[in-house]
């Protein structure tokens, strides 16, 4: 993977660049090896999506790249950009209104109160909550409470969001919408994204190119790129097809484990 | 299909969150009818207690000693028109104030330290508990050699029986405190101090509180014990009342403070648990057994 010409190509201005990361957890005989020598790197503006079966070391990657932990070897740079996370469950502080959740990272980086209230407003907006800013978050549908928890990573002014199975828990219905939520907020604010799931169609759906890891440890195993027109349906014929393919290569991966 | 749909999502999203909120919302109960919901069961073990306690009298059970219902709240009633229990009931919640006071202060400061420095938790983690099993009366002679029978040690008493329930349930408050809160109170760049404030603080309040009325109660008893046995002149409290009664074997005198000291520990107690069943709807964790 260290010579694909493309990953060269990005490097210079990648907005997340991950080269030769490792990770290995515990010591001696007991040590797990979550992460082995991976190199990746998203553009400024790209849309990557990271699939793998479980014990891929997806979470693991995400916290190495938003900062909350360091690799054993290798290196994450995002070239000083603010990078904010967003997990599966909502993360939402139970005691404060959903305003006041999303309000909290600006308070954390001491942006000016008149300031906030009017970002909270735009942000609630942008989201489609903005009559539900006074409620608290278990006032709130789990679709809702991701509505919250995106405005409030929007909040951290990041030029990266990684998200973490972010619409894992919700229904299909709900996941669709918040799709074209996401996708459009993508758009317009420029953002670098890096979500991970381990729905094939939903990263069909919305990456630019679809990134596959194994598991234990976690290596890059293959890429696809995704170059069918937006907005994409997740049971279009082209996102089934794709996701086909994807799904083949995965089970390979899964068989090769069984042995 | 235009490539620009921001309407079609919009309206599909406010429908389906209409969807979902259109759970009626339960209608808010009158003040009066929430009092006498919260009262009537309180009210009816009183009965009980009254009823089974003119039984007792009745059956004749130490007839010359055990005083009836009747006797006695007449005696609680004259007693409540004198200064010496108004001035006793003053002393000690004077004293139960200023010894939670101290005990809060030690207790968050312990707890707090305890809860975040491993060694440290290794090491006394246990003995808080430990002085939590600890009858609070065992301090009453240790505080009256170290302080003399004074008031101090009257406030000792209560910092050692209500301070290791506080730290405790500071330290059980942490313990519980969710790690993906904590990751993403980190993510947003809250660090040390201000992640204490805005998300380990917070996060920690219900089992705060919780050690808050569990110190109350320890201490309460911790208090009447000492003041039992800590008599200091031309300062009346409840305990030395019990204590008066006790050498002029007045029964009826002595069931009256006992039952002046068990109204104060329920009001207390209501108070504590108002707070709690306030921080548990703002949550959402109210059922219905604070409802």
């Amino acid at each position: 993977m260290a010579t694909d010409p493309r990953l060269d190509e990005t490097r210079a201005g990648a907005a997340v660049q991950i080269t030769e990361v490792s990770k290995t957890f515990g010591r001696g005989d007991t040590a797990l090896v979550a992460l082995d020598r991976i190199s990746l790197s998203v553009a400024p503006g790209e849309f990557v999506c990271l699939i793998g079966a479980s014990g891929c070391g997806k979470s693991t990657l995400l916290n190495l790249v938003a900062g909350l932990d360091a690799p054993s070897s290798g290196e994450v740079s995002t070239g000083g950009r603010r990078v904010t996370l967003m997990f599966q469950e909502s993360a939402l502080f139970p005691w404060l209104t959903a305003a006041k959740n999303v309000e909290m990272p600006m308070r954390a980086s001491g942006v000016p109160k008149a300031e906030r209230r009017e970002r909270v407003t735009e942000l609630l907006d942008l989201v489609q909550l903005s009559s539900f800013g006074d409620k608290r978050p278990h006032q709130l549908s789990g679709g809702m409470r991701q509505r919250v928890a995106l405005a409030r990573a929007l909040a951290q002014d990041a030029d990266v969001l990684l998200m973490d199975e972010p619409f894992g828990a919700l229904d299909a219905m709900t996941r669709d919408l918040l799709h074209e939520v996401l996708e459009g907020i993508w758009r317009r604010q420029q953002l670098s994204i890096l979500f991970v799931t381990h729905e094939v169609r939903e990263a069909v759906r919305l990456g630019d190119r679809v990134v596959l890891l194994s598991s234990r440890p976690g290596r890059v195993i293959g890429e696809f790129g995704v170059d069918f027109e937006r907005p994409r349906g997740m049971d279009s014929a082209d996102t089934v097809g794709l996701a086909i393919k994807i799904k083949d290569r995965l089970r390979e991966e899964i068989v090769r484990h069984g042995r | 299909m235009a490539v620009e749909t921001p309407q079609e999502p919009t309206a599909a999203l406010a429908g389906l969150d209409q969807l979902e909120l259109a759970v009626p919302q339960q209608a808010k109960r009158h003040v009066a009818a929430r009092v006498w919901a919260a009262a009537w069961p309180k009210l009816l073990a009183l009965v009980l207690a009254l009823a089974i306690w003119q039984l007792i009298y009745l059956s004749g059970f130490k007839s010359a000693i055990l005083p009836g219902p009747a006797t006695t709240l007449t005696d609680l009633w004259h007693q409540l028109h004198t200064a010496q229990l108004w001035s006793g009931i003053g002393t000690t919640l004077r004293r139960a104030v200023i010894g939670f006071a101290l005990a809060l202060v030690l207790g968050t400061v312990v707890g707090a330290l305890v809860s975040r420095i491993k060694p440290l938790r290794a090491a006394v983690g246990s003995l808080i508990t430990a002085l939590q099993t600890l009858p609070s009366i065992v301090w009453v002679p240790f505080a009256i050699i170290l302080f003399g029978a004074n008031t101090t040690a009257i406030l000792f008493v209560i910092v050692m029986t209500a301070a290791p329930a506080i730290a405790n349930g500071l330290i059980a408050g942490a313990d519980f405190l969710p790690p993906l809160l904590l990751r993403a109170g980190k993510t947003m760049g809250l660090r040390r101090v201000s992640l204490y404030r805005h998300v380990i603080m917070p996060a920690t309040l219900p089992a705060f509180v919780s050690g808050l009325k569990q110190g109350w109660a320890f201490g309460w008893h911790g208090l009447i014990a000492a003041e039992i046995v800590v008599i200091i002149l031309g300062q009346p409290s409840l305990g030395v009342l019990l204590s008066n009664d006790q050498d002029q074997a007045d029964m009826a005198g002595a069931i009256s403070i006992i039952l002046v000291i068990l109204v104060i520990g329920i009001v207390v107690d209501m108070l504590f648990n108002l707070i709690n069943g306030r921080i548990r709807r703002r949550w959402g964790v109210a059922d219905a057994a604070s409802a």
